[in-house]
C-alpha cells in the first residue's frame, strides 16, 4: 500500500517545528517592519516636544505679572506686555462661542431628533462636512466680504464683531457633528420613558436627551472653543490688530495669534520675544483646554 | 347606533394649546439652525465668486497659467500660487501618509503596552492641538536654521535637477512642506487609528488562527478590511494641507516669481490671501477672490471625494 513505505526524506519533519524561528523569512520580515514602525511613531511625536520645549523656554522665560498686564511696546522699543491680545482673544472666542454653540446644538438637535431620513437631513450632514473642510482663510474672506467691506455696523470696517462672526463659521461644524453624534448615543427607551409619563417633545429634548448626551456635547464644545482661540487666517483681515486695549466690539481688536504672526516677522528682536511669549500663553490655555476636554470625557465614563 | 361616551379617566391627556405651540416653534426653530449650515455654506460660495467677478471677466482662464502678479500695471495670473498649493499639499502627504499610518499600526496593534500606546495617541493629538501660528514662528526661528544645512546638502547633491537648483536662503517651500507635515501627521494618524480599531477583532484572530505574522495579519487582512477609511482621511487631509494658511506663509517666503525648485522662495493661495488682502484694493481684491474661488473648487473637489471614497470603498463585512 502506499502509505506503507515512508517518505525516504526526512525534509517535512526537520522543517515541521513548533518552536519560533527568527531566522524564517516572514519572521525577520515581522521584525524590520516593527522597527519601522517604531521609528515612525517616534518620529511622530518628536514635533510636539522640540516645539513645546521651544515655546516653554522661549516663552516661559519672559513670563511676568508685567506680560500679561501691559500693552505691547511701539516696533523697535523694548518691554510691554501682551495684556490687550489676551483679553481681545478672550473677547472674540466668546463672540464666536455665542453664536456657533446655540446654532450648532439646535441643529444638531434637529438633525438627530426631528429630521427624518430624506434629503434634507442628507442635504445638512453633506454640508456640514463640506463647511468643515473650508479652508479657514476662506472664512475670512468671506466675513471680509460680507461685513467689513459693506461696512454694516455702524459704518464700522475692521471690528472684534466680525472676527467672532467668522470663528463662529469655523466652530459650526465642530458643534453640529458632536451634538448630533452625542444625541445619536442617547438610549431611545429613555425618549419612549419620558413620552411615556406624558412629557412634551421639547420638553423630553431639553429635561432628559440633551442633558444625557451632555458630555460628548461638552468634550465637543471645549476643543471647539479651543481650535478657535487658535486660529489667526480669519482674523488677519476680520479683527485686524490694534495695538491699544479694546475699544468695544465695533472696532478692531488684538489676539493673541495675529499679535504672534504680526510679531513673529517684524526685525525686532522684541517684537520676536513677545511672539514667544504669546506663543507660551496660548499653547497653555490651549492644551489645558485640551486636558479638560479629555478629563470631562473620562471623569463621565467611571 | 352611537357607543357609549368615553369615561373621563381613560382620555389620552389633552395637550394645553401652549405645549403645543412650544413644540412646534421649537421644532421650527431647530429646523431653522440646522438650515443655517446650508444657508451660510451657500452665502460663502455667492459671496467669493460674486466677488471674483470683475476678476474672471478681465482675466479669464489665462488666470490659472499665468505668474504675473502686477498690482501697479493690474496683470494677475496664479500660477505660482497654484503650483505652490498643490506642490505643497501633495509632497507634504507623500511624506506624512507613510509616518501616520506606520504610527497608528504602532498604536493600534498589541506592540506595545496599553499605557505606552494611549500616552503617543495623546501626544499626537495635543500635536494637532497646538495653533498653526505658533508651529510657523517655531519654523521660521528653530526649525528653517536647523535643516538648512540639509537642504543645501540637496542642493550640491541635487543641483542638477530643476526641483534643487537654487541655493537656499530661509524660507522657502521645502521648509513649508515639511511644517505641513508636522500638521497633517496627526489628523492621518487619528483617522488611521480609527480606522484600524473598527476592524473587528474576529478578522485578527482568523489570520492569526491560520499562522499568519503580525505583519501579515496587517498588510493582507487588516489594512485592506480598513483601506477606505484611511483613504478617505488622508483626502481629507490633502484638503487641510490645502488650506493651511499661517505656517506655510510664514515659511514659504511669499515670491511672487515663478520658480519650480522646492529650495526657492515659493507662494501658496491660502498665504497671498493672508498677506495681501488687507492692503488690497480695486481689481487686486477681484484678482485674490478669483484666486480663493480656486482654492475653494480644490479642497471641495477633494472632501467630496473624500467622503465618496468612505462610503463607495468601504468593505462589508
Amino acid at each position: 500500500m502506499s502509505f506503507s513505505t515512508p517518505p525516504t526524506t526526512n525534509q517535512f519533519t526537520e522543517r515541521l517545528t513548533l518552536h519560533y524561528d527568527p531566522a524564517l523569512k516572514r519572521n525577520r520580515f515581522n521584525q524590520v517592519a516593527n522597527a519601522i514602525a517604531a521609528f515612525f511613531a517616534a518620529l511622530a511625536v518628536v514635533p510636539l516636544f522640540l516645539v513645546l520645549i521651544y515655546v516653554l523656554i522661549q516663552g516661559g522665560r519672559l513670563l511676568s505679572l508685567r506680560l500679561l498686564t501691559e500693552l505691547p511696546p511701539a516696533p523697535g522699543l523694548e518691554g510691554g506686555g501682551i495684556g490687550n491680545a489676551i483679553l481681545g482673544t478672550i473677547v472674540v472666542t466668546l463672540i464666536a462661542s455665542l453664536i456657533a454653540i446655540p446654532v450648532g446644538v439646535g441643529g444638531g438637535v434637529y438633525l438627530s431628533e426631528y429630521a427624518q431620513d430624506g434629503w434634507f437631513s442628507k442635504f445638512v450632514r453633506f454640508g456640514n462636512d463640506v463647511l468643515a473642510g473650508v479652508p479657514s482663510i476662506i472664512c475670512g474672506v468671506f466675513i471680509y466680504s460680507l461685513i467689513v467691506t459693506t461696512r454694516i455696523f455702524f459704518d464700522q470696517s475692521f471690528s472684534a464683531m466680525a472676527g467672532g462672526i467668522a470663528l463662529s463659521v469655523l466652530m459650526l461644524p465642530t458643534v453640529i457633528k458632536t451634538t448630533y453624534e452625542g444625541l445619536l448615543l442617547v438610549p431611545q427607551e429613555m425618549r419612549m420613558g419620558a413620552y411615556g409619563v406624558g412629557a412634551s417633545r421639547f420638553v423630553t429634548i431639553t429635561q432628559i436627551t440633551l442633558p444625557a448626551a451632555f458630555t460628548p456635547i461638552a468634550t465637543g464644545v471645549v476643543l471647539g472653543i479651543a481650535r478657535a482661540a487658535g486660529e489667526t487666517a480669519p482674523l488677519i483681515f476680520t479683527a485686524l490688530f490694534s495695538p491699544f486695549w479694546p475699544e468695544g466690539l465695533f472696532n478692531p481688536i488684538a489676539t493673541m495669534s495675529v499679535l504672534i504672526f504680526n510679531f513673529a516677522i517684524m526685525p525686532y528682536e522684541a517684537q520676536n520675544e513677545l511672539a514667544w511669549a504669546a506663543s507660551f500663553v496660548l499653547v497653555i490655555m490651549i492644551l489645558g483646554a485640551n486636558l479638560l476636554a479629555r478629563w470631562i470625557s473620562n471623569a463621565s465614563r467611571s | 347606533m352611537r357607543s357609549a361616551p368615553p369615561i373621563d379617566a381613560f382620555t389620552l391627556r389633552r395637550r394645553p394649546p401652549q405645549e403645543k405651540l412650544v413644540d412646534i416653534g421649537f421644532r421650527q426653530l431647530t429646523l431653522v439652525l440646522a438650515a443655517s449650515v446650508g444657508i451660510v455654506l451657500l452665502a460663502i460660495f455667492l459671496t467669493v465668486f460674486s466677488g471674483a467677478r470683475e476678476a474672471m471677466a478681465t482675466f479669464g482662464f489665462k488666470f490659472l497659467t499665468t505668474s504675473a502678479w502686477d498690482p501697479v500695471n493690474e496683470e494677475y495670473g496664479a500660477l505660482i500660487a497654484i503650483y505652490g498649493t498643490l506642490v505643497t499639499a501633495i509632497l507634504s502627504l507623500l511624506l506624512a501618509v507613510p509616518i501616520g499610518l506606520g504610527t497608528a499600526i504602532f498604536i493600534t496593534e498589541d506592540l506595545l503596552p496599553r499605557r505606552l500606546r494611549d500616552l503617543i495617541g495623546l501626544l499626537v493629538e495635543l500635536l494637532a492641538a497646538i495653533p498653526s501660528v505658533v508651529l510657523g514662528l517655531w519654523a521660521i526661528f528653530v526649525m528653517e536654521p536647523a535643516i538648512r544645512p540639509f537642504l543645501s546638502l540637496l542642493h550640491t547633491t541635487l543641483g542638477w535637477t530643476p526641483f534643487f537648483a537654487t541655493e537656499p536662503q530661509g524660507p522657502g517651500t521645502a521648509p513649508a512642506i515639511l511644517i505641513l507635515v508636522v500638521m497633517v501627521l496627526p489628523i492621518i494618524t487619528a483617522i488611521s487609528r480609527d480606522a484600524l480599531n473598527q476592524v473587528p477583532i474576529e478578522l485578527r484572530q482568523g489570520a492569526y488562527g491560520v499562522g499568519t505574522t503580525r505583519w501579515g495579519a496587517i498588510f493582507n487582512v487588516i489594512l485592506p478590511a480598513a483601506v477606505s477609511s484611511i483613504m478617505g482621511g488622508v483626502m481629507l487631509s490633502l484638503g487641510r494641507a490645502m488650506g493651511e494658511t499661517m505656517a506655510v506663509t510664514m515659511i514659504i517666503g511669499n515670491s511672487l516669481n515663478f520658480s519650480v525648485s522646492l529650495l526657492a522662495p515659493g507662494n501658496t493661495i491660502s498665504s497671498m490671501l493672508a498677506n495681501q488682502f488687507g492692503e488690497a484694493d480695486g481689481i487686486q481684491v477681484s484678482a485674490l477672490m478669483y484666486a480663493a474661488v480656486v482654492l475653494m473648487i480644490l479642497t471641495f473637489v477633494v472632501n467630496v471625494m473624500a467622503q465618496w471614497i468612505v462610503r463607495r470603498l468601504s468593505l462589508r463585512y
